[in-house]
């Protein structure tokens, strides 16, 4: 109970809006950008290196009156696997859920082979996990693997 | 919108692969007929390929089929910048199948996914270049009476070997061993020895070629080691003479030994050995015809 007071002293309460919690620490910024946080106009709380039992130390992103897409989770999901995306309505937590990268990724991330076709033609990617565990993605084109730390974002 | 389209040895089973070659019996028997009369094959070369080509193209006329296209990029229109997908739309209202080379990778897949027509995938940059495998399936089978159970040496460029890649994916469904022979710059990629693991495919590796290497084997399967390929041309002249193949090392080798080769062939083997009976490469080569033109007739749904 102590350690939820001290929680909600850190991170004040949001009426509407998001908040991305369990973020690992490294991984925070990378979030902030590809979320495109610093163009917002709306309230936004960003917490850095704050104790997590379950990760060391984490990053939490929250946001009032942003609603992310699904899009957005699998390009969250492609930098920072396992993050926890809370939704926040009339200051309940409506939805909580895991973040989890999909098997397929449509147009999320750039193939890093230069010769394959989705480099060189207007058109959308599209890579399917290969190996989950060891974080192998592959290029439905080119067929190509890639390792998910070595991808660019779209 | 969803044709059948061939883009990719992978995308093959083990029955549609015994299917396919079946059929390609059927037309090594009788090659010529008129059963893609009235048809047109268009012939989209934005790389040119001599070999694959003509070999395409006879297939199509041997089977009545009429042939428009062209054999280079550069006499296309997307040397004026218009996208694949333009061309393959304009190209799909005037054919009734579309055999396409391009030198990007992943090209045929995109095309396939676009074109109201089926899409023949006749080679994508360095990634796949199914009528080839099939046709050396072909030849294997035809050679050894079966595609199960052989000893298959790999010998020269396994690294960019396209080739030897997919006869190495294809040929999972058929419990062969594997025998990589090769320098230690071009040796076969971990993620083909990996998928060997995984699908229980035995193999051995060595840089050296040698008589007693090739004495078990059943199948050689040559391919060219390119100067370009080295970073070391120091490396390159030290060993581009020990993956070449003489007909003085053939004495000891198994009575239904034959040697392949996708060609073309440079100095990897020997002239000598053209005229030993286990010299299979140019036959091979032939093989390409009947099995092109299985290829066109299944993807349009005709039944031989």
């Amino acid at each position: 109970m102590k350690e939820n007071n001290k929680y909600a002293m850190q991170v004040s309460a949001l009426c509407n809006g998001t908040v991305i919690d369990h973020i690992p620490a490294d991984k925070l910024f990378a979030v902030v950008n590809l979320l495109d946080i610093p163009s917002m106009t709306s309230n936004v709380t960003i917490g850095y290196n704050l104790d997590s039992k379950k990760i060391g130390k984490k990053g939490l992103i929250k946001v009032a009156d942003v609603f992310f897409t699904e899009e957005d989770l699998s390009k969250i999901s492609v930098v920072a696997p396992n993050v926890v995306m809370n939704t926040i309505r009339d200051y309940q937590v409506v939805e909580k859920r895991e973040v989890k990268l999909p098997n397929e990724l449509h147009n999320i991330i750039k193939c890093n082979n230069l010769n394959c076709i989705t480099n060189n033609e207007p058109m959308a990617t599209h890579f399917h996990v290969s190996n989950r565990e060891a974080g192998t993605l592959k290029c439905r084109y080119c067929e190509k693997e890639v390792n998910i730390n070595n991808v660019e974002l779209l | 919108m969803k044709s059948k389209s061939l883009v990719s040895i992978n995308d093959l089973s083990r029955e549609k692969i015994l299917s396919l070659l079946e059929t390609a019996e059927k037309f090594e028997k009788n090659p010529n007929s008129k059963i893609l009369d009235g048809r047109v094959v268009g012939s989209l070369f934005f790389e040119p390929s001599t070999r694959t080509r003509l070999s395409f193209e006879t297939a199509a006329n041997r089977l009545g089929a009429r042939v428009i296209g062209f054999s280079d990029a550069a006499t296309s229109s997307a040397s004026k910048g218009e996208t694949l997908k333009d061309t393959i739309m304009m190209v799909s209202s005037y054919a009734d199948v579309i055999v396409m080379r391009h030198r990007l990778e992943g090209a045929a897949r995109y095309a396939s996914e676009v074109s109201p027509v089926p899409v023949i995938n006749a080679g994508d940059g360095a990634n796949q270049h199914p009528s080839q495998t099939m046709l050396d399936l072909y030849s294997i089978k035809k050679t050894q009476g079966t595609l199960e159970g052989l000893n298959i040496h790999l010998v020269g460029d396994l690294k960019y070997g396209r080739t030897v890649h997919s006869l190495l994916h294809a040929m999972r469904h058929f419990k062969p061993t594997f025998h990589f022979i090769a320098p230690e710059e071009l040796h076969m990629p971990e993620e083909y020895r990996v998928f060997c693991r995984e699908n229980n495919i035995p193999f051995t590796e060595t840089t050296e070629f040698s008589e007693d290497v090739i004495s078990s084997a059943d199948i050689i399967y040559m391919t060219r080691v390119q100067r370009e390929r080295f970073s070391d041309l120091m490396e390159y002249e030290k060993v581009k003479n020990c993956y070449r193949l003489t007909n003085s090392m053939l004495a000891n080798t198994k009575e239904n030994l034959r040697i392949l080769h996708p060609l073309p062939r440079v100095n990897e083997i020997a002239h000598d050995v053209d005229e030993n009976p286990k010299a299979y490469y140019f036959q091979q080569a032939q093989n390409g015809l009947y099995v092109r033109e299985a290829l066109i007739c299944d993807v349009l749904d005709i039944n031989i």
